[in-house]
This record gives C-alpha cells, sequence and structure tokens, in this order.
C-alpha cells in the first residue's frame, strides 16, 4: 500500500506544471476560443515531444507503457490551465480502443502515429436516443462484398472536426441480419458519405454531431475480429472519465485558488470578504470539496484495470462525486467574485464552464449514482 | 503507487484475523451491535482491552517503550480495519488515545509508571473533563478553578458531557490554577480520582435514551499538586496536543462503511418490505458509499504520506468533519430505511440484555437511537463550525 507519487511521477507533474503555467496563459486561452480548430497544433507537437501522447501506449508501439494514474498527473496539470489539445478523444479514448480493440496491423498502422503526434483520433458513440446509455446504438454497419457500410447519427463527439480517423460504434448486421454486436470502425475524415458539424465546445474546445449516409467503408475498417465491443467501449469510457477528473481536480484547484484570491483583496464595509466567516467557511467548504475530488480521481485511476464491476464503479462513484463537487466549487467561485464572476472579463466563467461540461459529459451525477448503484446490486446478487 | 499490501502486510492481516477469531465472543459482537452509543459498556469494552493488552496490542499509538506494538501507519490501518469489519467492542478511547498520549508527552516519571500500566490493562477506567456548561466550542475560558493549599489543590466548578463519568475511577481534567493576560493562560491539566470527596455526578440522558454523558460537580475537591500533568499554567497546550489525537484518529472509513453495510442489508431484507427497490433508496445508499471511499482514499493519502515521514498538514479537521458528518448521513439513511418501525421507542438499556420482546425486530433496534444520538457527532470534540474555522485558517491562511 503506498500512494505516494515516484521519482518519475513526480517529474511529470513538475514537467507538466510548468508546461501549462509557461505556455499556457489567458492570452492564450482568449486565442483558442476564437479558433477555428480550437487548439494549437504547435503545441500538439509539443506534447509528442514530451512524451505526453506516448505516455500510456505500449512500449512495442512506439508509447511509454504508462497507466491511468500517470494520465492522471497530466490531466491535472492540463486542467489548471484549460488546456483544450484533444488529448482525451485521441490518446484516452482513441488509441485506448485500437490497443484493446485492434489487431497487430491495426496497432501498427495507428499506435506509432499516435505517439509522434501524427495521428489524431477521436470516438463517435453517443446517439441523441441512447441518452447516457452506452449500450444503445442505433447506427448499423451492413456487410457487404466489398466490406461495410455505415449509417446513422452521432452526437457530441470530442474533437471529431480535428480526428484524421473517427472511430465510430456501430450494430454489425451481416448477410443473416442483426448479429447483437456493436463493432468499432475507423472512419477516415475524408470518407464519402461522412458530413461532420463541429461546433464550439462549452469550456473550450470543440465538439461535433456526424451523420453517416451510406459510408463505404473497407473491410479492414473494423477494429479487431468483429466480436462485441460493448466492454471495451465501457472500459475506455471508465478511463476517460477517470482522466477528466482529474482534469476537473486541477481546474477546481485553480478556481480554488484565484477565489481565495480574490476574497483577501476584495474589500466591502471596510474590510476584506475573508474576514467574514460565512466567507471563510465557504472556501473551507470548497478546499474540502476539492480534496476529496482529488481522492476520487485517484482512486478511479487506481481501479481503471480492476475487474470490470470493481472499475465501472470507481468510475461512476468517482464520475458523480466530482461533478457534484465540481459544481458546488464552480457556482462558488462565481458567487464569490460578484457580479464580476458573471462576466467574460473574468476568467472564473471559462473554468466554470469546463467543469459543467465535465459534468454532462458521459452522464450527470443523477446518472453515475445510480449506475453505481445498479452494478452494486448486480454485484451483490452475483 | 499500489492500493494493495505486500506480503508482508497480508500476513499481518492474517495475523489480525485469527486474533479476532480467537478473542471476540459472539456476545461481545451482540453487545457493540446492540449499543447505540459512542463507547461500548466498560464491562464490554474493558474484556476487549484486556485481550488486546494480553496480546501486546492494547495501545496502537504510543511508543514501543511504553508498551506499544511498534506497528507501521500500514499495520494500524490493517487493525483498524480488521477490528471494524469483525465488529469488536467501541473501546472508551479516553484512557488509550487521550490521556495516555499526554502522560507520556508531559507526565513525571512517576506518573508514566503508576498510570500507563493501568491505562493498558484496563484496571483505570478514564473519564475525559473539559467542556462546562459556560465553555462549549469557547474551551479555554473555563471556570472550573484549582486554589493551591500546601501540597494540594482545591477544585471548584462543574464539568458537562462527561462521558462515562459514571462508570470511570480517573478523570483527566482542564482547571483554572491562575488568571493570565490572555484566557488560555493559567489553564492546567490535572489527574482526579473519582473516589475523593466532593465530586458528585448527574446523569444526563440523550435524546436516543441513552445514558453515556455527564455533569460533574466538584465542591472543595482535594487533589494532590503531584497529579498535575507537566507545568502549572500550560495545559491549554497539553490539551490542545490532545484534540489533534481525538480530531487526527485518522482511520474512521473502514466502521463507517460496516455502519452503512448494516443499513444496506436491512434495506435488502423483507423487514423494510425491501426498502432498496425505491431507486431514492439505492441512489442514496450509493451517495453514501462513494463518500466513504473519498474519506478512505483521503486516510489512505494521509498514511502514504505518514509512512514516508512526510507531515500531511492539516488535513486531520477534513477527516475530523468529513467523518462526522458521513457517520449522521448513515444513521439518517438508517432512519429512513426502516420506515413504520423508526416509530417505534424502547426506553430499556442495555439493548442487548433486553428481558421483553422489544417492539421492532431486534436488527433495528439501534437505528432511531443512534440517528438520534448520532446529532452530536458534528458537536463534540470540535463543532463542525470550529473544524471550518481551522481549515480556513490552517490550510487556506485566512
Amino acid at each position: 500500500m503506498d500512494l505516494n507519487l515516484s521519482d518519475e511521477q513526480k517529474l511529470l507533474r513538475e514537467s507538466a506544471e510548468r508546461f501549462v503555467a509557461e505556455s499556457y496563459d489567458a492570452e492564450h486561452r482568449r486565442k483558442m476560443a476564437n479558433d477555428p480548430l480550437g487548439f494549437s497544433p504547435a503545441v500538439w507537437k509539443q506534447f509528442a515531444e514530451l512524451g505526453w501522447l506516448a505516455l500510456p501506449l505500449p512500449e512495442e508501439f512506439g508509447g511509454l507503457g504508462g497507466g491511468a494514474v500517470d494520465i492522471g498527473i497530466l490531466m491535472e496539470a492540463f486542467g489548471r490551465g484549460l488546456v483544450s489539445e484533444p488529448y482525451v478523444a485521441t490518446v484516452v479514448l482513441g488509441a485506448a480502443l485500437i490497443e484493446r480493440c485492434g489487431t497487430i496491423e491495426q496497432k501498427q498502422a495507428s499506435l506509432p502515429k499516435v505517439a509522434d503526434g501524427s495521428l489524431k483520433l477521436a470516438l463517435a458513440h453517443s446517439e441523441r436516443a441512447a441518452r447516457f446509455d452506452l449500450a444503445k446504438v442505433a447506427t448499423s454497419a451492413n456487410k457487404t462484398g466489398q466490406g461495410w457500410r455505415l449509417s446513422g447519427s452521432k452526437i457530441a463527439v470530442l474533437d471529431g472536426h480535428a480526428a484524421d480517423e473517427i472511430i465510430v460504434s456501430a450494430h454489425i448486421h451481416d448477410h443473416r441480419g442483426p448479429s447483437g454486436r456493436i463493432g468499432l470502425f475507423l472512419v477516415q475524415a475524408t470518407t464519402p458519405g461522412l458530413v461532420i458539424s463541429d461546433y464550439p465546445r462549452l469550456g473550450g474546445g470543440r465538439a461535433c454531431n456526424i451523420e453517416l449516409c451510406d459510408a463505404r467503408l473497407p473491410e479492414d475498417a473494423l477494429l479487431g475480429d468483429g466480436s462485441d465491443a460493448l466492454p471495451a467501449i465501457e472500459w475506455a469510457v471508465d478511463r476517460a472519465m477517470a482522466a477528466l477528473g482529474a482534469e476537473a481536480v486541477g481546474i477546481m484547484q485553480t478556481l480554488l485558488d484565484t477565489t481565495l484570491d480574490y476574497t483577501k483583496i476584495r474589500k466591502q464595509f471596510g474590510r476584506p470578504l475573508s474576514a467574514n466567516q460565512v466567507i471563510r467557511h465557504r472556501l473551507a467548504d470548497m478546499a474540502m470539496q476539492v480534496d476529496e475530488a482529488r481522492s476520487m480521481a485517484l482512486r478511479a485511476a487506481l481501479k481503471a484495470d480492476s475487474a470490470p464491476v470493481e472499475r465501472a464503479r470507481a468510475a461512476s462513484g468517482a464520475k458523480a462525486k466530482i461533478g457534484k463537487c465540481a459544481r458546488f466549487v464552480g457556482e462558488q467561485s462565481i458567487q464569490l467574485h460578484g457580479g464580476m464572476g458573471v462576466t467574460e472579463e473574468l476568467e472564473v466563467g471559462a473554468y466554470f464552464k469546463r467543469l459543467v461540461a465535465f459534468d454532462t459529459l458521459f452522464g450527470g451525477s443523477a446518472h453515475h449514482y445510480a449506475r453505481h448503484a445498479e452494478l452494486g446490486r448486480r454485484a451483490i446478487s452475483a | 503507487m499500489d492500493l494493495s499490501f505486500n506480503a508482508e502486510e497480508r500476513a499481518f492481516q492474517d495475523e489480525v484475523r485469527g486474533f479476532i477469531a480467537e478473542n471476540l465472543t459472539e456476545e461481545m459482537k451482540r453487545a457493540t451491535a446492540l449499543t447505540p452509543s459512542v463507547f461500548s459498556d466498560p464491562d464490554v469494552g474493558m474484556a476487549w482491552q484486556r485481550a488486546l493488552h494480553s496480546r501486546g496490542w492494547g495501545a496502537p499509538g504510543w511508543p514501543v517503550e511504553y508498551g506499544g506494538p511498534d506497528w507501521t501507519p500500514a499495520q494500524r490501518w490493517i487493525f483498524e480495519t480488521e477490528c471494524a469489519r469483525a465488529g469488536v467492542p467501541n473501546v472508551n478511547v479516553m484512557g488509550v488515545k487521550m490521556v495516555g498520549p499526554v502522560i507520556i508527552g508531559f507526565g513525571s516519571p512517576e506518573q508514566k509508571n503508576f498510570y500507563l500500566p493501568r491505562i493498558l490493562s484496563g484496571e483505570d477506567y478514564w473519564c475525559q473533563g473539559y467542556s462546562e456548561p459556560g465553555s462549549g466550542s469557547d474551551l479555554s475560558s473555563l471556570k472550573t478553578r484549582a486554589v493551591r493549599d500546601g501540597d494540594d489543590y482545591i477544585i471548584n466548578g462543574t464539568k458537562i458531557w462527561t462521558t462515562h463519568a459514571h462508570h470511570a475511577n480517573r478523570m483527566f481534567a482542564l482547571v483554572r490554577t491562575s488568571d493570565g493576560p490572555r484566557q488560555q493562560d493559567g489553564i492546567s491539566f490535572i489527574l482526579i480520582d473519582m473516589k475523593t470527596p466532593g465530586i458528585t455526578t448527574r446523569p444526563i440522558l440523550t435524546i436516543g435514551g441513552d445514558h453515556e454523558v455527564n455533569q460533574v460537580f466538584f465542591d472543595d475537591v482535594r487533589v494532590p499538586v503531584a497529579n498535575r500533568v507537566g507545568e502549572e499554567g500550560k495545559g491549554w497546550t497539553y490539551g490542545k496536543y490532545l484534540l489533534e489525537f481525538e480530531r487526527g484518529a485518522g482511520i474512521a472509513s473502514a466502521k463507517l462503511r460496516e455502519g452503512l453495510k448494516a443499513i444496506a442489508d436491512l434495506a435488502e431484507s423483507d423487514l423494510t418490505g425491501r426498502a432498496i427497490d425505491s431507486p431514492d433508496i439505492a441512489t442514496r445508499i450509493s451517495e453514501v458509499e462513494v463518500d466513504i471511499d473519498a474519506l478512505e482514499m483521503t486516510e489512505l493519502r494521509v498514511l502514504s504520506a505518514l509512512q514516508t515521514g512526510q507531515n500531511p498538514g492539516a488535513v486531520s479537521s477534513i477527516l475530523k468533519l468529513r467523518n462526522s458528518e458521513i457517520r449522521q448521513a448513515v444513521t439518517r439513511l438508517g432512519a429512513d430505511v426502516i420506515g413504520h418501525d423508526a416509530l417505534a421507542v424502547e426506553p430499556m438499556r442495555p439493548l442487548y440484555k433486553l428481558n421483553h420482546e422489544p417492539p421492532i425486530p431486534e436488527e433495528m433496534l439501534t437505528v432511531m437511537p443512534e440517528y438520534l444520538n448520532g446529532r452530536a457527532y458534528t458537536i463534540f470534540g470540535g463543532t463542525s463550525e470550529i473544524q471550518r474555522d481551522i481549515i480556513a485558517k490552517m490550510m487556506l491562511g485566512i
């Protein structure tokens, strides 16, 4: 039992925090907010050079063999600066699914390119009618003589506009009809029949909706052997939730620090706001919730490779709890900044919006407490 | 980073499990489960303390030279966790965890030789004389006065919320020996034999129907000066040191988890008409479980820091605050889970020695008393409001 960072992890944290502090200032964030791409390709290149894109990938495919805890260290630093590069879409979701489901050829074709920064990925899984149910997929993939034809609609695809390849989930239909299996398909961004409509994402970066109209894919577009990909999708989303939870912790810490500083400087009735007990107690509650969130993000990361039910309960528990803490810390940060907190003139709002996006993504607190409860009951009755 | 235990730690876990299996009787377990107070009754609690002592485990936090077992923080974690899982008696902490460390830190050689072995063996049963009717959170405003008369102090005043004063043969108390420029000055830390003439104890019944706390009155009570710990007038420093022990116990999540499990078992049972089938109850159980997960991780983070000699910082106030709030959440959940059976009041104590059929199933008997008495969790040992003051001051510097 040891929850201390290793020397390598301390170095990773230091270098990530330094990078974010030096190259991710308010001006950069403002520029990115109005940028059609939503992030900086130059920064992405630096990520590659620093080894961060290779961090969790297996060593045989050009990776560094890091784990979920390492990703969490990086993500917490990203959160502090509100980094908008497509790290989760490409590395935490995309590359992880290729690593888990892909054939050896598919891995060789993709993973080294992710590591060197030349391939960006995205996962298109959510559908409007499914809400947060990962098992509900209406998009279909029909087997033809030449390969596959995909049709359907996906929403809230993180960074899909920037991806070179999008991993699309679809129900596999072979010549006998629906197979009952979900497949994952590697779709080139340039594929005819694929329409991407992107929009600025709440809290920075971009997302998109995509339409597939009889998009023709080659036979080897299907990741792996076509066995049901749902367990892999659940695994990848659980890991992404742990990573995003760590990012949320970094965001919350920045909001707490900023708000604390402000309440010391801002004077009303002849004394600093922080001289009031009601303000001090609010800040104490915020600090406590940041700490609880930090514990939960770490817990989800440490259990990211546990057996499915344990992993999923840790991920859902973390997602629910961190979401709840994030709303509280974010809303109170605005409250304590007063009217200025509601304006775009301060950055508090931008950090808050990223927290709201976190809470919503892959399902909010209510959804994940319910999933946690449901999985617990299944674990007991099993 | 690693959440799992190494081979040595697993071996120790087996050792603890073996010890518990050998020493924890069914009677002790039942009495503990049916005690809706913070501490077990002395006959139950001290039986367990004697068993621990005979194994050399009577005082896990003490230095080896005074009889501590020299455990690593991880071993202490394993010990506390296994004890909570097994449902061992809740030994009154006033001796081993409270006055013991103060005597070790500040007592004279004679005091150490006399008191420490008697704490370990359970021969002495201690209570704490801190709060007074006019001094709750503002503890250092205390007025109980000790006036020097030759080799004695003569003590007059009153103490309140004195847990198990009606069982204790000794009290450690903060008394005023002089008036300093600050109200924290002039307070002394003194050890009092409860049999001394002039001491009377009045029971105070808590809203759950339990007699656990008391008010103690001192009328010209003569206590030898030799019973003072450390220097005269420095008692506040020693008392604060002890309060940090009270708050920073640091291993509470295992007990919370067992408490929640008992409520979840009730919710899954026909006794409550399967309360868990209500999505609201199921979700709330998950919410509390997740809060316990978070507290456990924080405890483990602190433990890891301690293992490598780092100072975990002002986190003990966070642990105290969250532990007390979650304990209340567990008992509140329990009160909702048992439904109409929350209406039944069983006034007899102890609940494990009733001489009649209780109005509701035995599994539910402690639920309402625990909920009601449990309102005190966020009050004793420094209210939640005081803890927030400490967090703001120590962690945030405001």
